[in-house]
């Protein structure tokens, strides 16, 4: 103890000594409100700058747009669109890759690189080697994470097929880029680093293997500060539509930054909903014990009075014990809080392709996160403090009188039910502090809902795998074409070795409208009886497209406003680029993406053609996988193969890990929330009843029957927060369907009566544990003072 | 003379607080009969209060050995002192220790719904003259009313023996009369054997026999010869 300490001090620091397990289960409490806030705004902050300052430093473009075969020529006129600031023309494709000592096929992303200075936009990072040598047409750089999925070392060498050309390509470099923080292959749902690549490759060379001399099919754009895109979007489609130009867009239908970005939201989401439930619950704890305190110390504080000590000197004296308490929760949060956010941190950048991660938890969130934890308890404090400096010492000095119980509606139907007394203490005592009795439940009803809003995601996902890969996606993997091809090329896919079963599927990139609403999707479309890759419709039945007409899926349909029985426009961004109006024939469910579907021959009629497919369904006999990835190398027309097999491999790893760290936390802070509020709780009927508990020992009743009414109070407590609990969760998880729902993806409510019992059991354990701990004080309760003791 | 109903040989308790020893009793006979009305007399912290707990079943001794007619309490259980408390034993304390939850009625069934042979609580009630404020709440009684409560909760199980700590250390001298003579009509009445401390030396006049307590030891045993009712006393 500090030397010349004043005497009321040493009392603030024996009082929490004394205090210290309450003071600890809300300080976690508090802990967890501050980690969450340090992790999720200092990821949302590492996350959004590094975004910036890659994007800044690598000159990621504004504004992108694909062609067929665009000349050289037009350049001068995209650089003169109002606005635009810097062009950048390259020439891009597919290839099928040959990887040695790998059977499944992996696709390239083929990128031109100029050859007498870097890009002027989307500049790649060179992580390890050099750049390709314009001269040497074998050299490439290719992007790290595929390298690194594919154990390749720098001069390692990988077969292509570029345009029906095998050639022999050798990695003298790595490198990450802007334009890949996120990578999904063609067809998948999850990034695949070992079956996806992006390859930049000499200019030269790639326009000579796609032909593209004095010509260019890919261009970015970047526009100025404050320039509207969407007039430069406009101007750039009516310059290349000559060429064959797939609608131009800005950043937020560029997959890799779209993803980035959803990710952002989710984190703000957290940081604005997530600390301030916790700050909350421990500033109600706070109130519950400091109101506690204040009538145990009614005495000492008419004590104080008397001898002296100002109104302002005893309100501070209390709202400093609470501080205390909020001093050790911020600390706590603080030192977990940046550990959390740098693991994190450490996990994105694994998770997106940064060649470098900006971390550092801005000082202010710190600030922040102190101010806001000593703030809510000083405020659950302030009533205490307030009653304590209002007491007259007079009053203060002399005891409490009983608390008032008044004979209520209640009390006849308790009599008519021939309660014992104890159960009529318990029900009496619920009754008589209703707020308490209240905010105890809202608490308990709080870490209920914490499990439940964290493991329905689970479910979620398995309804998620079981309707993307069971129900919709039958088909073991899709065959995607260089280009479309007439439907007899079906024929040639069966003849593959291995294919069991094999069926078409058309692909167009269209604008659909509603009006002002616009959205740029594929539309997919495929014969009527089609087993393999199926439509569902809401109810979970399998449909057929009908005959004419469109069908959406149900977010597609939300986003444009559209029912059933109106009319959209549809712009094809392919062919003749006609634009038609189509009736909106079905709206059916979908997780991934956001779906467009139209009969095969509406499709054919509609682009005045011959029947043609752009990918094949195909089943597989397994055991001729290896012969048939050998085929697919050796066949130019074919663009890539995706796997469902692997992607549901891929996917259900991603997920499991992240649900499982996610369930963790969530039901590690719903039981923290849980002793927090119940011992807390018990321990203060314990102190306030403890007399009236130890004459009821003394009259002749058994401990098991004194700690019925400690203990069956806060049980009945528990056990009524807990369908408020059900609903608090379910309201929380249909937040999140809402709030993780994007255009890539949209997670369903899954809600399983399982889900409900995991978390009831979950609080109702923790909350019988901590009553355990408070039920040994019981044991030990003195009799004999009791007895001589008013209070 | 009636038949023993307690009796100690050499109680003894020390309570150890760090390295200091306190002998709050230091060696204790003491004989208490059937039927009487005892009073324990003697300043603060001279050991009544901790005799009253032993022979109550709340305490054990450190050394001696204490008998309740053939029973001998000195090592029993817990659970046994429980059950010694909850047959046997009547107690009444300074601050009346009345659930607030429950009216005076349900502070008596209390003890009626687990006492072996209860009278009924409204009888008890009645009993001490409350039988008109049986559905109040503590808080809407005065002290005297709240002090007779508890006696009618101590007498509702027809205890052999009434244990009354202080029982008017809290009220004034008019309403400790109401509650003395309360406890003596239900001496007179059931012949339940009756020790109240005080230290109101004044009560004395009323009891059968005076224990003089002093440092822990019996300093002098008193038998009144002549007894006075409770309204002749006054203090």
């Amino acid at each position: 103890m500090v030397i010349g300490m004043r005497a009321i001090n040493k009392k603030l620091l024996r009082d929490f000594r004394r205090l210290s397990l309450q003071a600890v289960a809300i300080a976690l409490v508090l802990a967890c409100g501050v980690a969450i806030l340090l992790t999720s705004v200092g990821m949302h902050k590492a996350l959004s700058e590094t975004r910036d300052a890659y994007y800044e430093r690598n000159r990621f473009a504004d504004v992108f747009a694909q062609a067929k075969r665009v000349p050289l020529s037009l350049l001068p006129e995209i650089e003169r669109i109002d606005g635009v600031i810097g062009v950048e023309a390259r020439i891009s494709g597919a290839a099928i890759l040959d990887i040695a000592g790998s059977t499944r096929t992996a696709v390239g992303h083929i990128i031109s690189y100029p050859e007498s200075s870097e890009p002027l936009l989307n500049v790649p990072v060179l992580v390890s080697g050099r750049l390709p040598d314009p001269l040497k047409s074998d050299e490439v750089l290719v992007n790290a994470p595929f390298a690194e999925a594919n154990k390749f070392q720098l001069d390692d060498t990988f077969g292509a097929n570029i345009n029906g050309q095998k050639r022999e390509l050798v990695i003298v470099g790595t490198a990450l880029s802007p334009e890949f923080v996120y990578t999904i292959g063609p067809g998948a749902l999850m990034p695949d680093n070992e079956a996806f690549g992006i390859i930049w490759m000499p200019e030269r060379t790639v326009a000579a293997a796609f032909d593209m001399d004095g010509a260019f099919n890919d261009v970015s754009l970047s526009l100025a500060a404050g320039i509207q895109q969407d007039a430069v979007i406009d101007r750039l489609d009516i310059l290349l539509a000559p060429y064959g130009g797939l609608a131009a867009y800005g950043r937020s239908n560029h997959q890799s930054d779209a993803f980035l970005d959803a990710q952002l939201k989710e984190l703000k989401g957290m940081a604005i909903v997530l600390p301030p439930v916790f700050f909350a619950i421990s500033g109600f704890l706070v109130s519950m014990v400091m109101s506690r305190i204040i009538t145990l110390e009614r005495s000492e504080i008419g004590l104080l009075k008397a001898v002296g000590y100002t109104n302002a000197e005893i309100c501070l004296h209390y709202l400093m014990l609470a501080a205390l308490v909020a001093v050790v929760g911020v600390v706590i949060g603080w030192i977990t809080g940046t550990a959390l956010a740098r693991a994190t941190a450490w996990q994105y950048a694994q998770f997106f392709d940064f060649p470098y991660v900006i971390f550092q938890v801005p000082y202010w969130v710190y600030a922040v996160a102190g101010l806001a934890g000593v703030a809510t308890t000083s405020l659950g404090a302030a009533q205490g403090a307030l009653k304590a400096a209002t007491l007259a010492p007079a009053i203060a000095m002399q005891p409490p009188s009983p608390p008032r119980f008044k004979r209520t509606f209640m009390d006849d139907a308790m009599a008519r039910m021939r309660l014992t007394q104890s159960t009529v203490m318990i029900l009496r005592s619920l009754l008589r502090w209703p707020l308490r009795s209240t905010f105890t439940a809202l608490g308990l009803a709080l870490a209920v809902a914490s499990v439940i809003s964290a493991t329905f995601i689970s479910d979620a996902l398995d309804e998620i795998i079981d309707f993307a890969f069971h129900q919709t996606n039958r088909q073991d993997a899709m065959l995607l074409f260089a280009e479309d091809l007439p439907e007899a090329a079906l024929e040639d896919v069966r003849n593959l070795p291995g294919v069991l079963q094999a069926e078409g599927q058309q692909f167009h990139a269209a604008k659909l409208r509603n009006g002002h609403l616009e959205k740029r999707v594929t539309i997919e479309s495929r014969h009527p009886d089609s087993n393999l890759s199926r439509i569902l419709d809401t109810d979970g039945n399998t449909v057929d497209t009908p005959a004419g007409g469109i069908v959406l899926s149900e977010r597609l349909a939300e986003q444009l406003g559209a029912q059933v029985g109106e009319q959209i426009q549809v712009e094809f961004l392919s062919g003749r680029r006609e634009t038609v109006q189509v009736g909106v024939t079905m709206i059916v469910e979908l997780h991934f993406g956001l779906g467009a579907y139209m009969d095969f021959e509406y499709m054919n009629a509609l682009f005045r053609q011959a029947p043609r497919i752009s990918a094949a369904n195909i089943t597989l006999d397994k055991s001729q996988i290896n012969a048939l990835h050998a085929a697919i190398k050796n066949t130019p027309r074919i663009a890539g193969l995706a796997e469902m097999t692997e992607n549901r491999r891929s996917f259900q790893a991603t997920i499991e890990q992240n649900v499982f760290v996610m369930n963790t936390i969530y039901v590690v802070i719903a039981v923290l929330i849980t002793i927090g509020v119940t011992y807390n709780a018990a321990r203060i009927q314990l102190s306030e009843r403890a007399r009236e508990l130890a004459s009821l020992r003394i009259l002749g009743f058994g401990r098991g029957e004194v700690s019925y009414i400690l203990m069956g109070e806060m049980m009945l407590i528990a056990v009524i927060a807990q369908p408020f609990g059900w609903l608090i969760g379910s309201w929380i998880a249909q937040l999140m369907t809402n709030a993780f729902t994007s255009d890539l993806y949209a997670i369903p409510l899954i809600l399983k009566p399982a889900t409900f019992t995991k978390a009831s059991l979950v609080v109702l354990i923790a909350s019988a544990l901590s009553l355990l701990i408070v039920q040994r004080r019981l044991d030990r309760l003195d009799l004999v003072s009791a007895m001589k003791t008013r209070e | 003379m009636a038949g023993m109903i307690f009796k100690t040989e050499g109680v003894t308790k020390v309570y150890e607080t760090g390295e200091v020893k306190i002998f709050a009793l230091a060696g204790v006979d003491l004989a208490l009969y059937e039927s009487e009305f005892t009073v324990l007399l003697g300043p603060s912290g001279s050991g009544k209060s901790t005799l009253l707990n032993i022979l109550g079943g709340l305490d054990h001794a450190t050394d001696g050995r204490v008998w309740f007619k053939d029973i001998e309490l000195t090592n029993m259980s817990e659970r046994a002192l429980t059950k010694f408390r909850r047959d046997h034993v009547g107690f009444v304390f300074q601050f009346y220790n009345l659930m607030p939850s429950l009216t005076a009625l349900e502070n008596v069934q209390l003890v009626t719904d687990v006492a072996p042979d209860p009278m009924p609580a409204d009888e008890a009630l009645e009993m001490v003259g409350l039988g008109k404020r049986m559905n109040h709440f503590p808080s809407e009684m005065s002290g005297g009313e709240q002090q007779r409560v508890a006696i009618a909760r101590a007498i509702a199980k027809r205890p052999q023996i009434l244990l009354c700590d202080e029982p008017t250390g809290a009220l004034d001298s008019k309403t400790g009369v109401q509650v003395l003579e309360v406890l003596r009509d239900i001496n007179e009445k059931f012949g339940t054997t009756t020790v109240v401390i005080t230290h109101n030396a004044d009560i004395q006049r009323m009891a059968h026999r005076v224990i003089f307590f002093q440092d822990g030891k019996i300093s002098e045993v008193r038998v009144n010869e002549n007894r006075l009712a409770p309204a002749e006393i006054t203090w």
